[in-house]
């Protein structure tokens, strides 16, 4: 019961705190394209990849207490902070999560900001075209973002070196760029 | 073939629709589309799925869904002909992919795609792309033209406010089912002025935005939005049927994986069963053939299957009570019980949640995270639309999770045998 959610309780116990929903929504789905078994269904929104289901859940596990947000105002938005509670520790003592080199790959990931996890998760979502189709549609769906030439290079950069990671710890990523 | 690109029908066509009284067609590219198979398959498809259990008008087809998805475009394209130039392409392409946008969904799609991993938004891009009488009515519009629709619906298309019509926090496809089902339903709630919100819209280079004056009409839509979630979309009973449809697929996949040798073989689910479902086996798939299986799945000698198909057929659902997963004591002792008397847990107690039947409520979200619904106001400027009401402010930050423990009550209330462990169950359900 509740497997699901405790994958994703065992993902902010890593990262320590997440800061941010779209980033929180982005990491996932780049665990997920790695091959690390979440579940949550994920379809692309305006600003990338985003799963209404996994909103939800993160929303679940706050009202049961075993996650905490912490909301705070910026600019016009407000943004909001994810930490586990003292309950959510107790609660997730009873799974055994397996999923091996998780947690240097949530550091990783937690380490850049949204915009590029954006950016990141955009160049994912495209996987199964060429190298050169993926940017052209980048560029088409990010429009508004404008990311450079050296952003998405890094994009791809980075991709590689998650999939080289995911690959030393035994989860077999399934896109290849 | 080129001459039939932009072709008129002689004559303008009317479907009557109880919802928007005359779906008007007079492109003979969305005549062609509805007479294709893969389009009229949808006839068999309720957009509902189980809620007809529920509510017993809920018998409304994802055909006639689509059809007024098709007619709310149809008028905002003619409402934004004001503001903004359409070239026919473009008009064409938009209401092609309103039509499309649910014509990969098949029979109870929601627990198929639990059970099975199968994806509808994939199949309905497999049946734009495919070898298909949608791909060769779309493609006589051009070599790009099917990709085009698929990008649409894929929210992948350059033109983002085509894309926004469609699918965004306010669009044709939820302004049309939360009309529809609130008629079919019959329940008094979830009505909202359609033509006003089309009046106040004003469109943006990626979305539409609604003038202030029309903030009311926007509010009714996020009300309705809400109403029919929890009167309609997430009702328990209707939950209670899905959780068993669920347990009837997963313990028939199980039976067929353990070489379980079936008094009526599953034919047509068999691709489903072996994971491999290609596009042609997917498209003979609808809620004809499925009740088929379940009616004739009663007789199976296995005990399982035949008593949940039973269920589903003659609706005896199973009975909830709210419940606290992070009791997991609790919920062990339970699955003990429910094995002392017999009762196999995997299949006859179900812990259903809220995500289970993710419904996207209205978020204003965080920057960047979704966009939201932007009101334009007088001096020009935009506002996000929870700054702006009060209404929406508040079911905003309501609290929209539950979880429910579902139960077979018949089977625990029969005393007969095994007395103790099912009064001991009695006392944990309390």
């Amino acid at each position: 019961m509740l497997e699901e959610h405790a994958k994703l309780l065992g993902l902010i116990r890593h990262a320590g705190e997440i800061v941010g929903r779209k980033k929180l929504q982005k990491m996932i789905y780049i665990l997920k394209k790695l091959n690390y078994p979440f579940q949550e269904k994920f379809q692309f929104h305006f600003y990338g990849p985003y799963s209404e289901e996994l909103t939800l859940k993160i929303e679940e596990l706050c009202n049961l207490n075993l996650m905490d947000e912490l909301k705070e105002e910026k600019g016009g938005y407000h943004q909001y902070r994810y930490t586990l509670t003292e309950q959510g520790e107790r609660f997730l003592s009873h799974y055994e999560i397996d999923m091996p080199g998780i947690d240097a790959l949530v550091q990783t990931l937690n380490d850049q900001n949204a915009r590029f996890l954006e950016l990141v998760s955009t160049v994912l979502y495209f996987n199964n075209l060429p190298k050169e189709a993926v940017i052209e549609k980048v560029k088409v769906v990010k429009q508004k973002q404008h990311y450079s030439d050296e952003e998405i290079d890094e994009a791809f950069r980075f991709i590689a070196s998650l999939q080289k990671a995911a690959a030393e710890t035994g989860a077999s990523s399934h896109f290849h760029l | 073939m080129l001459t039939r690109r932009f072709e008129e029908l002689d004559e303008e066509k009317v479907f009557k629709d109880p919802v928007h009284r005359y779906v008007h067609v007079r492109d003979r590219l969305i005549w062609d589309l509805i007479g294709t198979k893969e389009f009229q398959r949808l006839r068999r498809i309720r957009q509902l799925g189980t809620t007809f259990l529920t509510f017993h008008g809920a018998e409304h087809s994802r055909f006639s869904h689509s059809l007024g998805v098709y007619e709310i475009m149809r008028r905002i394209i003619e409402e934004l002909k004001n503001y903004v130039h359409w070239d026919e392409e473009e008009r064409l392409l938009a209401l092609a992919a309103a039509l499309l946008h649910d014509v990969g969904h098949g029979p109870f799609s929601h627990s198929f795609e639990k059970v099975f991993g199968t994806d509808h938004e994939q199949f309905t891009r497999d049946i734009i792309l495919g070898d298909t009488e949608v791909h060769a009515v779309l493609e006589r519009m051009g070599a790009h033209f099917p990709e085009k629709v698929a990008d649409v619906i894929a929210k992948t298309y350059e033109n983002k406010l085509i894309v926004s019509l469609i699918s965004s926090q306010i669009d044709a496809d939820r302004m049309d089912y939360l009309l529809r089902d609130a008629y079919f339903t019959g329940v008094s709630y979830g009505h909202f002025d359609l033509e006003r919100i089309w009046r106040v819209m004003r469109p943006r280079d990626d979305q539409v935005v609604f003038k202030r004056s029309g903030m009311h009409a926007v509010e009714d839509y996020i009300m309705s939005r809400y109403q029919m979630y929890w009167q309609v979309y997430f009702h328990p009973v209707t939950r209670s049927a899905e959780v068993i449809l669920r347990k009837i697929l997963h313990r028939a996949k199980k039976l067929f994986e353990t070489g379980y040798r079936f008094k009526h073989e599953p034919g047509l689910l068999s691709p489903l069963f072996r994971d491999n479902i290609g596009l042609a086996d997917y498209l003979r798939l609808d809620e004809a053939v499925i009740l088929y299986y379940f009616e004739v799945w009663q007789d199976e000698p296995d005990p399982i299957l035949a008593d949940l198909c039973s269920r589903f057929v003659n609706r005896r659902l199973f009975k909830y009570v709210e419940f606290s997963p992070t009791n997991l004591e609790r919920y062990t002792e339970l699955r003990e019980a429910f094995t002392e008397a017999g009762i196999d847990p995997d299949y006859y107690l179900v812990v259903d949640s809220s995500s289970d039947l993710p419904y996207d409520f209205y978020r204003p979200g965080e920057e960047g995270e979704r966009l939201p619904i932007h009101l334009l106001m007088p001096d020009g400027s935009l506002r996000e639309l929870s700054r702006e009401s009060d209404v929406v402010e508040a079911i905003s930050g309501k609290k929209r999770t539950d979880h429910k423990l579902y139960y077979p009550a018949d089977f625990i209330d029969d005393l007969s045998d095994r007395r103790a462990a099912k009064l001991r169950i009695k006392e944990l359900l309390k």
